[in-house]
């Protein structure tokens, strides 16, 4: 009789349901999975190396391309270890705008966790409906920071630059004539915040709509209940956080647990799941949409009524206005040392974790004192979470590994770093 | 009771009906295409796009060569070399911005004290050949030339911000 012998598959780098550069080598049992062993590194770019090198504010653009879906909240948790360490707090002003481009981050993540893991399970138009949304979302990025991705925009002590007070428009064109254009600029007629408080209005019917589409359909449920279980102990044993965590039925959140910026004046709920499955997992993301949009409606509403300063007036950490850099000689002197030099920071060490759209995301940094970090660690949500692949994907089928991937919701920019 | 209804339900296939209603109400809708690149996006006037130089409305290069943003630049992508010119005034004899390395974070445009280096609303740019990408003096000088009436404009909207 011949030996028989578990069969060894490749999955990914190139595969295009392994989100980037995942690669996965499966030994099989037939089509059973007997062991999952992810391979990181494919997307080391030496981020936490890089940091060495720069001064603290020349930094935040890489934070963008850590998770390079939920780019803002990665930069969230950089500014605020450093100004733990410089021991400032930013304006009132700046903690609602970070609180609230937080949560439209979150909702893009979602989105596109949404989308992608639609796709790989089989839901074609998901995808297209959640990108409808986010390209919405992207140009209250493109807004406020210039750019649709890489923001660049949280600062230590503030952000850059207040909300704009207009919204770009569509032009006329051969496809679309005067009355068509004016259809698609109504809700770009007034400010940014008005235009995000329209999108608050739609988007609970556009979430509602992506459930008719998922939550009761029999594929997507065959696909997902009951896929990748993870128990409650398990899951704080293996590192878990985020939706990950909360779709185990542990409440934690850190932004109830230990509540950052403005999150304890705001209401909002955290939903949790009950099963540990994949399906739970997709709930605990949707009620989180909903829920995100509900702390954006609030922002907005106080972002609103109160104007202010985004940024602290200590000319040592933030460059002094234009105007007065133009014509005072201290303002210039303020300016040619902070863009050259930098700022020098206190020596000591710093954990700030921020609740990112994937679970927590932390920065460990220490400074000896010198314009730039000694050392800087990132806390990646999705390594913790990709080690369980193993765990998760033994005794499921090929197909489900595809699911697994989606409900983790990986991103290699942070899991590689 | 419960068990019936979900039955029923599982057999006429309702939950299907139901997502097919909402594709079907998207398929004979208006379409939210844009029909690029006939048409675009709403593009913000914050846009940070391809590199330009400006100059001053009398012609003069704004430029002072003090270096900053090729301090600031977090990819190193900026090189500067500077000189004096026969009237004493100091001006850069080479400047130069490699586009692939740079990221696009705008931290020139910020720390730039005479706003000569700005990023546009250019987006749309390839190269065929090596050097292609490296934004040479000329060619940004002449980018800021081609652009300038945009560029000032954008610049006076976002003024009270910065």
């Amino acid at each position: 009789m011949p030996e028989i012998r578990n069969y060894t598959l490749n999955f990914g780098p190139q595969h295009p349901a392994a989100h980037g550069v995942l690669r996965l080598v499966l030994e099989l049992d037939g089509e059973v999975i007997q062991r999952a062993d992810p391979h990181v590194g494919l997307l080391h770019r030496a981020t936490e190396k890089l940091a060495e090198s720069k001064p603290f504010n020349q930094n935040i653009p890489y934070m963008d391309r850590l998770d390079y879906v939920s780019m803002m909240c990665n930069e969230h948790a950089y500014v605020m270890a450093i100004e733990k360490l410089l021991g400032i707090e930013p304006p009132i002003r700046a903690q609602y705008i970070r609180v609230m481009f937080d949560e439209i981050t979150r909702i893009l993540n979602h989105l596109l966790w949404l989308g992608t893991h639609g796709l790989d399970i089989g839901a074609m138009t998901i995808f297209l409906y959640a990108f409808r949304e986010r390209e919405d979302l992207i140009d209250c990025y493109e807004a406020v920071t210039g750019a649709r991705m890489h923001a660049a925009y949280y600062r230590p002590g503030g952000v850059y630059r207040d909300l704009p007070d207009r919204m770009p428009h569509y032009e006329k064109s051969k496809w679309h004539n005067e009355t068509e254009v004016k259809r698609l600029n109504t809700n770009r007629q007034g400010s940014l915040l008005d235009f995000i408080e329209d999108f608050t209005k739609r988007f609970p019917q556009y979430v509602d709509e992506y459930e008719t589409l998922l939550t009761e359909n029999r594929i997507w449920k065959q696909r997902t209940v009951g896929i990748g279980v993870v128990s409650p102990e398990r899951a704080q044993n293996l590192g878990f956080s985020g939706p990950m965590l909360r779709g185990s039925g542990i409440e934690w959140d850190l932004r109830k647990k230990q509540p950052y910026e403005v999150y304890d004046k705001l209401d909002f709920d955290i939903p949790i799941g009950l099963n540990g499955d994949t399906y739970d997992r997709y709930l605990v993301r949707m009620e989180e949409m909903r829920q995100s949009n509900h702390i954006i409606e609030q922002c907005v509403d106080w972002l609103r009524k109160n104007p202010g300063p985004v940024m602290v007036a200590n000319h040592k950490i933030a460059p002094p206005k234009r105007e007065t850099m133009k014509s005072e000689m201290e303002g210039l002197i303020h300016h040619f040392k902070f863009f050259s030099e930098s700022y020098c920071v206190p020596e000591g060490e710093v954990y700030q974790a921020v609740e990112h759209p994937k679970g927590e995301f932390g920065i460990y940094l220490i400074s000896d004192g010198a314009n730039k970090p000694y050392r800087m660690k990132i806390r990646a949500p999705g390594f913790a979470h990709l080690a369980a692949m193993d765990e998760m994907a033994k005794g499921h089928m090929i197909a489900d590994v595809v699911a697994l991937i989606g409900t983790q919701d990986i991103v290699f920019g942070e899991i590689d770093r | 009771m419960k068990a019936i209804k979900d039955y029923i339900k599982r057999l006429f296939l309702l939950e299907l009906r139901d997502g097919l209603k909402v594709t079907g109400r998207y398929l004979f809708d208006k379409k939210i295409t844009v029909q690029y690149p006939d048409e675009r996006t709403p593009q913000s006037h914050r846009f940070r796009g391809r590199h330009a130089l400006r100059r001053y409305p009398n012609g003069e290069e704004r430029c002072i060569a003090c270096k900053l943003c090729e301090a600031v630049c977090p990819a190193l992508a900026i090189t500067i070399e500077a000189d004096h010119r026969p009237d004493g005034t100091r001006s850069t004899t080479r400047y130069e911005i490699d586009l692939t390395k740079c990221i696009f974070c705008g931290l020139c445009e910020e720390s730039c004290p005479v706003d000569s280096i700005v990023e546009t609303r250019v987006f749309e740019y390839s190269g065929e050949q090596r050097g292609d990408l490296l934004m040479t003096k000329e060619k940004l000088l002449a980018a800021g030339e081609q652009l300038e009436k945009q560029l000032a404009a954008d610049k006076a909207l976002d003024r009270a911000y910065r």
